[in-house]
């Protein structure tokens, strides 16, 4: 167990960090991928709406990782092995199909779960509650978009499709059970099943075939071990508080 | 500027153009705020949302193809708009407003 898994204020860690943890680290991770998009996308209007959605899942992970402890700190010193994200979200930004087919997967698992935590009670269920509108506009965006490249041209067809084969199996992991994370992971399992295939169907495209609950050739990110790409991400994201620690402007 | 059709968008031309209106709150008419580039309408709705409506300035959003806007042409200015200018018969100012109304 790292030191960073430690509560704010000392003692036993309980599960409620862990969650606050493997979450938190969802939302700050993929926000920095989908940074990494302003400047570069396609168009205006879809730099600026990658970039709304990049600031949500900011939003979401500075309530989390505050939680956890001291966000700079977990944002910012912690070393690859010591991030609890899905291993999804940290795969690289590819052509808009592939972000957009991270963006389906992603977000529909994380409408679905918030969804299931705002019935509870609790500091996550709190941030559950307001965070879930923010996702289901995130999945909105994602299925307008799968829709149209997937019934679009020959080559935004061909593009969606291999991004949604490249990445379903990294799907897998969303549904293993987080220690502290109250929710129905079969439930969430089959949900997401349904909401994703409709989607894909929709779009005329084909829904994945891979390996599926028993043999997923990803699914580690929750233990800390992470894809080739993560590293080098993770040295931009850091690089200017090492360099300059505690620099602001 | 020539506007492609919404319907027929061509890669070449980029996406149509929108004219964005933005209802502030309940009460008031939609006021135009400003065009953004789109593929389709939906699509169009959705960016119009990220673009001007992020920081709580609406309540209600429409999107018009800029395509679909007739507009009065400078050249037109004088005999659309001078005769108005020394009538002041036509400006409702021979009314009260009723007290508590704002928005008249």
């Amino acid at each position: 167990m790292s030191a960073y898994e430690q509560p704010p204020g000392g003692g036993t860690p309980g599960p409620e960090h862990r969650a606050a943890l493997a979450l938190g680290d969802d939302a700050l991770v993929l926000a920095q991928r989908l940074g990494e998009w302003a400047g570069h996308a396609p168009v205006l209007e879809e730099d600026v709406a990658l970039s709304n959605i990049a600031l949500d899942l900011l939003g979401q992970a500075r309530t989390l990782l505050s939680l956890a402890g001291d966000e700079d700190e977990l944002a910012y010193l912690r070393e690859e092995r010591e991030f609890r994200n899905v291993q999804l979200v940290e795969q690289p930004n590819g052509d808009f199909a592939d972000t957009i087919a991270r963006q389906l997967y992603f977000s529909v698992h994380q409408e679905l779960l918030y969804g299931q935590l705002a019935g509870g009670r609790g500091e996550l269920a709190e941030l559950a509650a307001k965070a879930v509108k923010e996702t289901a506009y995130h999945r909105d965006h994602a299925e307008q978009w799968t829709l149209r490249l997937g019934d679009g041209t020959a080559e935004s067809r061909r593009r969606m499709q291999s991004a949604l084969d490249g990445l379903w199996r990294y799907t897998g992991e969303l549904f293993q059970p987080v220690e502290g994370v109250p929710a129905d992971w079969e439930a969430l399992a089959s949900g997401w099943r349904n909401v994703v295939g409709a989607v894909i169907e929709q779009a005329t495209l084909a829904v994945p075939e891979g390996p599926q609950s028993s043999a997923w050739s990803a699914g580690t990110g929750r233990q800390g071990v992470h894809t080739e790409a993560f590293g080098r991400m993770l040295a931009e994201m850091q690089h200017l508080h090492r360099s300059h620690p505690g620099a602001s402007w | 500027m020539t506007v492609e059709q919404p319907n027929t968008p061509s890669p070449q031309a980029g996406w149509p153009l929108w004219e964005v209106f933005v209802r502030s709150r309940r009460g008031l008419s939609h006021t135009h705020v400003g065009s953004l580039h789109a593929p389709d309408a939906a699509l169009a709705l959705r960016n119009a949302r990220d673009l001007y409506t992020r920081r709580s300035e609406g309540v209600s959003l429409w999107v018009v193809p800029s395509a679909q806007i007739t507009a009065s042409s400078p050249d037109e200015k004088d005999p659309f708009f001078e005769p108005a200018g020394d009538k002041p018969y036509r400006h409702p100012t021979f009314y009260e407003v009723p007290e508590g109304v704002r928005n008249l």
